[in-house]
């Protein structure tokens, strides 16, 4: 169980970032936190994964506090950070040192076919496309099986072929060991077609708003009627996010249920 | 209704095959032809009459020296020395601005203290030292080794120290995620990002080396191709001097190609401007 208590984080210029934000996320489930800039999305991920700690509230896993980078806590960025001077395998087993060679190779090579990039396994990084340099990034974050993954926008720079298709591989690839994953990520639908729960943030400083569940089964249908009116809610909640004369809701809800009543 | 162009016009209109397109072998040569056009034209200038080649004496009188020399073996003799001093006060050069530029970069209370006094040191003009290089250790090889060890230094610490600073601290945010302790962070992440700059430094660094060396032995050396350079002077044979200055040409092209040559297999990953004109 990954616990978030009242996290608050100010940085040393006096920025206010992030105001009590508390959320409890079962092992295993998907969150999305969406928001609009500012609102500190980038910096609540931070704090949960050790980069940045934050300056008031504690965040658990399991009973343990995480002030620093944690074995079962990964992170995929918005940008791929391939180390360049590495090979495409070696750097998915680039968190794998501790193991013996012939154990990481192993698991590198099955990774690698599991995402379709067996025939890069000796490229550099410069050599692969976009998409593929951040599935190559989320595959290094995974191959060491962490409990949580955290995801800061990784597919916001690509486009949106490229997109879909990632978000329907991260899906099946979570489905092999169903870590948590945290995404971070500013498109309504790609909340809504991932996440189990989205939280909706409002900025300055960053605190949550509203919690939608997305109680639809998977896979989900992009283009189905309930699927919209997820994406509807979930935009509605944004609009009245960015409202000063709205007060904060930390309420749940479900509007695929409030619709079918 | 769809309309299918035929492949074979496709795939010609897709890669054009350059006309200049130059087999490997013809572009290395390419940049010889500039200075042998000028030495032509020179010797043709001389053997024509219109110059007596006293004080520019043309490439053929220049060659004939340079023959006689290695005949007797003075030219070898010269060679070696100068090779020596430059090779041992790079060495100096390199450890000393690779252990402090790495000190430096990577500890910021060693930055504060030391960096201001070695820029403060670097700002000296080099050649400001000999007085006292020759007054502290002598007139002999100490002195011209410490010269050429001092030009070597400040790029090769510059460089060291600029690419650790400018390492991407998203990079260096990957090593923290995956818990890398301190010595595993230098290794994996620090040393292979900032190898570069380095290499770059390193050339830097051996062509003030060359220069240096001229300037350590102008301080009265008896060997050496600086002492040819003098002696040239001295005794009124520019076509000495010219040799030696061929000499040096070829000896500081060689070892800078030798770095290069080195250190292509480590930075085979870079993407960078100059891989463009690869298959030019």
């Amino acid at each position: 169980m990954l616990l978030l208590d009242q996290i608050g984080k100010t940085y040393p210029n006096g920025v206010h970032a992030l105001e009590r934000f508390s959320v409890e996320v079962s092992p295993g489930e998907i969150v999305a936190i969406i928001g609009g800039s500012g609102c500190g999305k980038s910096t609540l991920l931070r704090a949960v994964a050790g980069l940045d700690p934050a300056s008031s509230g504690i965040v658990t896993l399991d009973d343990t506090a995480i002030r620093s980078p944690h074995p079962k806590i990964g992170i995929i960025f918005q940008e791929p950070r391939l180390l360049p001077w590495l090979s495409v395998a070696d750097n998915i087993g680039f968190g794998l040192s501790d193991l013996p060679a012939n154990i990481r190779r192993e698991r590198v090579a099955r990774a690698l076919a599991r995402v379709g990039l067996a025939d890069k396994a000796r490229a550099w990084p410069r050599e692969l496309s976009g998409g593929q340099a951040q599935r190559v990034a989320i595959v290094r974050a995974l191959v060491p099986q962490p409990e949580v993954l955290l995801l800061d926008e990784p597919l916001s720079a690509l486009d949106a072929f490229t997109r879909r298709d990632l978000q329907d591989h991260l899906l099946d690839l979570w489905a092999d060991t169903r870590p948590t994953l945290i995404l971070v990520t500013h498109d309504v639908e790609e909340a809504v077609a991932l996440a189990d729960r989205v939280l909706v943030m409002r900025p300055r400083p960053g605190r949550l708003f509203e919690a939608i569940n997305v109680n639809l089964g998977r896979p989900r249908d992009r283009n189905s009627p309930l699927f919209d009116n997820f994406k509807r809610h979930v935009l509605d909640a944004l609009d009245r996010s960015l409202d000063r004369n709205v007060t904060d809701r930390q309420t749940e809800s479900t509007p695929g249920r409030a619709m079918w009543w | 209704m769809t309309v299918e162009l035929p492949v074979l016009e496709q795939s010609k209109a897709i890669s054009p095959q350059p006309a200049w397109r130059l087999s490997r072998y013809v572009r290395p040569a390419l940049g010889l032809v500039l200075p042998l056009a000028i030495a032509l034209v020179w010797e043709i200038v001389v053997w024509l009459g219109l110059s007596s080649g006293r004080l520019v004496p043309p490439p053929s009188k220049v060659l004939s020296t340079l023959a006689e020399l290695a005949r007797s073996g003075e030219l070898l003799r010269h060679i070696a020395a100068t090779l020596t001093r430059v090779a041992t006060g790079f060495a100096f050069g390199v450890i000393a601005g690779t252990v402090l530029g790495a000190i430096s970069g990577y500890w910021t209370l060693a930055r504060r203290l030391l960096d201001p006094t070695v820029q403060a040191l670097r700002a000296i003009p080099s050649i400001a030292w000999v007085p006292l290089f020759i007054l502290w250790l002598g007139i002999f090889e100490t002195s011209k080794v410490a010269l050429i060890a001092v030009g070597v230094f400040f790029p090769v610490y510059l460089g060291v120290l600029g690419a650790i600073l400018s390492v991407d601290r998203k990079i260096i945010e990957v090593g923290r995620i995956f818990r890398l302790s301190g010595p595993a962070m230098i290794h994996r992440i620090l040393l292979p990002a900032v190898l570069p700059a380095y290499v770059v430094a390193l050339r830097v660094g051996l062509g003030l080396g060359w220069m240096f060396v001229v300037a350590a032995e102008f301080m009265g050396a008896s060997e050496g191709l600086g002492y040819l350079l003098i002696d040239g002077q001295q005794l009124g044979k520019p076509a000495q001097i010219l040799a030696a200055i061929v000499v040096f040409a070829v000896l500081g092209k060689t070892t800078d190609w030798l770095i290069e040559v080195a250190s292509a297999p480590l930075l085979r990953w870079q993407d960078a401007f100059g891989r463009q004109g690869g298959d030019a």
